[in-house]
């Protein structure tokens, strides 16, 4: 297939709204000597890009599941018809798994990973992910308040965690070592929390500082291709931006990703005092290396807030007086889930809008932050191409900072910003980034070898959100899965695991069946829930 | 062949440690299951469907699908229901079927514990897993449910009896068992709470304002039982069809839900229904990721529409708004009111079945299968929500729920 004439934005290659062809050769991107299949995609006065890779999103798995049980009022107002090529559905906030495919592909995405599965609940998320149809997924795996980790942590046993870690991500077939609020969802399962990065874990002389630290030099060690992937103790608080910073700086020279920052770059002291902290954190980034971070960028409207962190979740139940699931797993993780609301004219929540927009434009290098919304923590994913046109143009920034909190002006530094993203900002934020921080080397770009994931756009700056909202072309391994908006083919995508292998100690079994109540036999994820899988080797 | 592992496919505890010995493809011996699993697993080829049926009549295999597909295509509103016991495969298959039809599609959940999820939309759920229990609980309430009689392994797997992290035995544990009369559950309990009939929610609400410090009195049991939830470590409760099935339904679960979401003001306390049917959790758990709904789902309108009461399966019968049934893995000939099953004997209703039951014998269509995790295998789902893979021990050349479904598709999408 020859993609022909676009308007290419492919930063990865240095190639910044070049006029060229792009050539497509089973499922993978060519020269163009190697090229057999003549048909062409007319692409004249079209963006081209390399298909959108997400590196965090909430959609497949227990804690997603419940918020859909829970949640019947979100779904009612937005319904998604079946069609030829389509499943039926709902969204809203949490929509159904049919509908998580089909909507990152109409707006050009092809790869999408699970941020948090709890190990024992790994089987469901990739059964869930069997139902995603369009995009190549995967999974990260939740350590942070393992016991082993915290056991291993706590005697200095660290090859003894490093293996295990290995095979934590092998039986769960995991992609990445997750940490949520280390320490902090292990001691929720007494009902309370950590709040600095040296308070103890209880029943393990552990700190979180001890965890992080492990998990980093464990994730390095192993050559994973993603760092660790942190969501910081204190998220949510007032004040939480020292932990971040202090988060970052104490982690190096270790890879870390931190994620969804805005919720964790937050200064002032309380709620009346609350003020932006993401300037403070962009200069962090800007000075610090091995480091990224996703925002997280808050959407105004109905979200639903889902995370291992359950002692946060608590608060919000509280400070929101909205439902509230919680859902501790054995041995290993937690969840709480609760509704909320954005709302523009509440000063916390304008506030909060206004962060991830500065920490994306304040940070100098566009390799280190992402954009995300931390599905559907903030907001759904469907709205990033809203976020793109406020990051393009100060116009339309300074718009929205008209019709939100009139505090935002004082409290964040955002409507001083005058940067003005460019198109290949934008496909490293949501591409080029995203793909190089999860080692990702077939992805996130157009050179030849990479596959044939690519997102054509009618672009157009006077509506840039309208240009990313549908893309006009979405090829998935080289098979045009949506035109003009539309899902055109039924097509499944493959999930990613990794090469690892190792094996528990008797001590670690007899520990398992004694304190778990499954058979350890009958705890690592099949083959059958990997029908389309991608081997990942870890060097 | 000794089979190790084996998930017992019966109920909601999905005790994964059944040990089965076949000889000549029979089950001859069954280790660690408990009563009713033994006689599950050595029965099993016992009352057997033999034969593909229409119209009583003795058919093949093809041509039973084919009678089923053309029933299920010309009906106008058709119901497809049942799902509990079986394996999330054939679910989310039926789920499909269901869509494609423009079908109704209920689960069994509707008839027991739908008001637990009805509740949990109302106000959340505070859960977690059975082995958050066995290492941590000190005090363990079971409310309207017999799990000595009906989750025969509960106490001993996952609660009262097990060695845990954080708790030895049964004497670092205080257990209470709350229902209307002294069942063997009660037995073992430190402490027996006898309520009258139909008085839950009212308990429940009594005990949450006193609990607010809105009410100085209560009755000693109850205080007691308060005092006892707000001073323990880590409580949990668990509660049966005593509390979802009783007067007040989904509101006497939507107190208790409530009164677990205050406890947690003054200590760490968690709630988690005993599902029955070993896989009526995974039933919900699909149809929520396809649907968004959990159970009574309707596709009239080619997207899914969930409305319990209207699009629950007795109702939609009693209403007598179906005009074909296909009923999988399920026998609400045996248990649904009259005014409900009569309705199923009147239109074509089709059965996927691995036995001759009730439904069987009112039905136009009946069709043998595999018995998912012992002649098949797949996805369950344990009460808690943790997901097992179901174990295939026995050979059989009847097909698989899932793959009678996937023809039925292949058949309407033809």
């Amino acid at each position: 297939m020859i993609i022909r004439n676009g308007t290419v934005h492919d930063p990865a290659n240095n190639i910044n709204g070049e006029k060229m062809d792009i050539f497509v050769e089973k499922g993978k991107i060519v020269d163009e000597s190697d090229l057999k299949d003549t048909r062409e995609i007319d692409a004249s006065g079209l963006l081209v890009m390399p298909g959108g890779v997400e590196i965090h999103t909430h959609i497949a798995g227990s804690k997603v599941n419940i918020a859909r049980i829970m949640r019947p009022e979100d779904h009612r107002k937005d319904v998604v018809k079946k069609t030829q090529y389509r499943r039926s559905g709902t969204g809203y906030t949490v929509p159904t798994t049919f509908t998580i495919g089909y909507r990152y592909a109409e707006m050009g995405y092809t790869t999408v990973w699970e941020a948090a599965t709890p190990p024992l609940g790994a089987r469901h998320s990739h059964e869930e992910l069997m139902d995603i149809p369009l995009v190549d997924k995967g999974i990260f795996t939740l350590m942070g308040s393992n016991y082993f980790v915290l056991k291993y942590t706590e005697e200095g046993e660290f090859e003894k965690l490093k293996n295990f870690v290995a095979w934590l991500l092998y039986a769960t077939r995991g992609y990445a070592v997750k940490i949520v609020n280390p320490g902090g969802v292990e001691n929720w399962k007494w009902g309370k929390n950590v709040n600095s990065l040296d308070d103890t874990v209880q029943n393990f002389n552990v700190t979180p500082r001890e965890i992080l630290k492990n998990l980093a030099r464990a994730a390095d060690e192993l050559h994973l291709p993603h760092s660790i992937h942190i969501h910081c103790n204190n998220l949510g608080s007032p004040g939480n931006y020292a932990i971040t910073k202090e988060t970052i700086e104490m982690l190096a020279p270790y890879r870390r990703h931190i994620t969804h920052i805005q919720f964790n770059s937050y200064a002032g002291e309380d709620w009346a005092t609350f003020t932006s902290g993401g300037s403070d954190i962009a200069a962090v980034l800007n000075k610090s290396k091995n480091v990224t971070c996703d925002v997280g960028q808050v959407i105004f409207g109905d979200a639903t807030t889902m995370t291992a962190d359950g002692p946060w979740q608590h608060t919000l139940f509280k400070l929101s007086g909205n439902k509230w699931a919680n859902s501790d797993v054995e041995m290993e993780t937690g969840a709480g889930i609760v509704p909320y609301k954005f709302k523009k004219k509440n000063v916390v929540n304008a506030i909060q809008w206004s962060i991830g927009l500065e920490v994306l434009l304040l940070t100098k290098d566009p390799y280190k932050v992402f954009l995300t919304t931390d599905h559907p923590n903030a907001g759904p994913f469907y709205f990033y191409p809203h976020v793109m046109e406020l990051l393009m143009s100060k116009k339309k920034r300074e718009e929205m900072i008209e019709k939100v909190h009139p505090l935002v002006k004082e409290r964040s530094a955002l409507s001083s910003i005058d940067r003005e993203y460019t198109l290949s900002d934008i496909a490293v934020v949501t591409r080029a980034g995203t793909a190089q921080a999860l080692g990702m080397t077939a992805k996130g770009h157009l050179g030849a070898g990479a596959d044939a994931d690519i997102s054509i756009y009618n672009f157009d700056e006077e509506n840039i959100q309208k240009s990313f909202q549908k893309a006009a072309y979405t090829i998935k391994d080289g098979v045009i899965v949506v035109k003009d908006g539309n899902v055109v083919a039924d097509y499944m995508g493959r999930t990613y695991i990794l090469d690892v292998k190792a094996d528990l100690s008797e001590e670690e079994k007899r520990i398992f069946s004694k304190y778990y109540t499954v058979q350890l036999a009958n705890y690592p994820v099949e083959d059958a829930y990997l029908p389309r899988k991608e081997v990942v080797t870890c060097a | 062949m000794i089979h190790e592992n084996v998930v017992c496919p019966f109920c909601g505890c999905l005790c994964d440690d059944i040990v089965v010995t076949t000889e000549d493809n029979q089950i001859t011996d069954v280790k660690n299951a408990c009563a009713i699993s033994k006689s599950k697993f050595l029965n099993h080829h016992v009352n057997m469907l033999e034969s593909a049926l229409v119209d009583g009549k003795e058919v093949s295999m093809d041509e039973a699908v084919d009678r089923a597909t053309e029933i299920l295509s010309s009906a106008d509103n058709p119901l497809i229901y049942g799902l509990s016991s079986t394996e999330c495969e054939a679910q989310r298959h039926a789920i499909h079927l269901a869509e494609l039809l423009g079908a109704t599609i209920d689960q069994t959940a509707s008839v027991c514990h739908g008001p637990t999820i009805l509740g949990t939309q109302d106000a959340g759920c505070v859960k977690c897993t059975l082995g958050e229990v066995k290492n941590r609980a000190d005090l363990i309430i079971y409310w309207g449910c017999n799990p000595a009689e009906a989750h025969i392994r509960h106490f001993r797997r996952y609660s009262v009896f097990p060695e845990g992290l954080f708790r030895k035995g049964r004497n670092e544990r205080e257990v209470v068992v709350v229902d209307v009369r002294a069942t063997a559950s009660a037995r073992i309990a430190t402490t027996f709470v006898k309520t009258e009939p139909g008085t839950d929610f009212e308990n429940i609400s009594l005990m949450r304002a006193y609990l607010k410090g809105k009410r100085d009195s209560l009755p000693d049991e109850l205080r007691d039982l308060v005092e006892k939830m707000k001073t323990c470590t880590f409580g949990i409760i668990f509660f049966g069809l005593g509390l979802t099935m009783s007067k007040g339904k989904h509101l006497n679960v939507d107190a208790a839900l409530r009164l677990v979401r205050d406890l947690n003001e003054f200590t760490k306390f968690s709630i988690t229904p005993m599902r029955g049917h070993y896989n009526v959790t995974g039933a919900g758990s699909t149809m929520a990721w396809v649907t968004g709904y959990p159970f009574s789902v309707n596709f009239a309108l080619g997207y899914p529409l969930s409305n319990p009461g209207e699009f629950s399966a007795v109702d939609v019968l009693a209403r007598k708004e179906c005009d074909a049934a296909l009923i999988i893995a399920s026998d609400p000939a045996a248990n649904f009111p009259a005014e409900a099953w009569k309705h199923l004997a009147d239109i074509p209703t089709i059965v996927m079945d691995p036995k001759v039951s009730l439904t069987t014998r009112i039905a136009k269509v009946s069709i043998p299968v595999a018995t998912a995790g012992i002649e098949a295998e797949g996805t369950a789902y344990r009460m808690d929500g943790i997901p097992l893979r179901l174990k295939k021990i026995v050979q059989t050349s009847r097909p698989s729920d899932a793959a009678v479904l996937t023809k039925m598709i292949e058949k309407v999408r033809a």
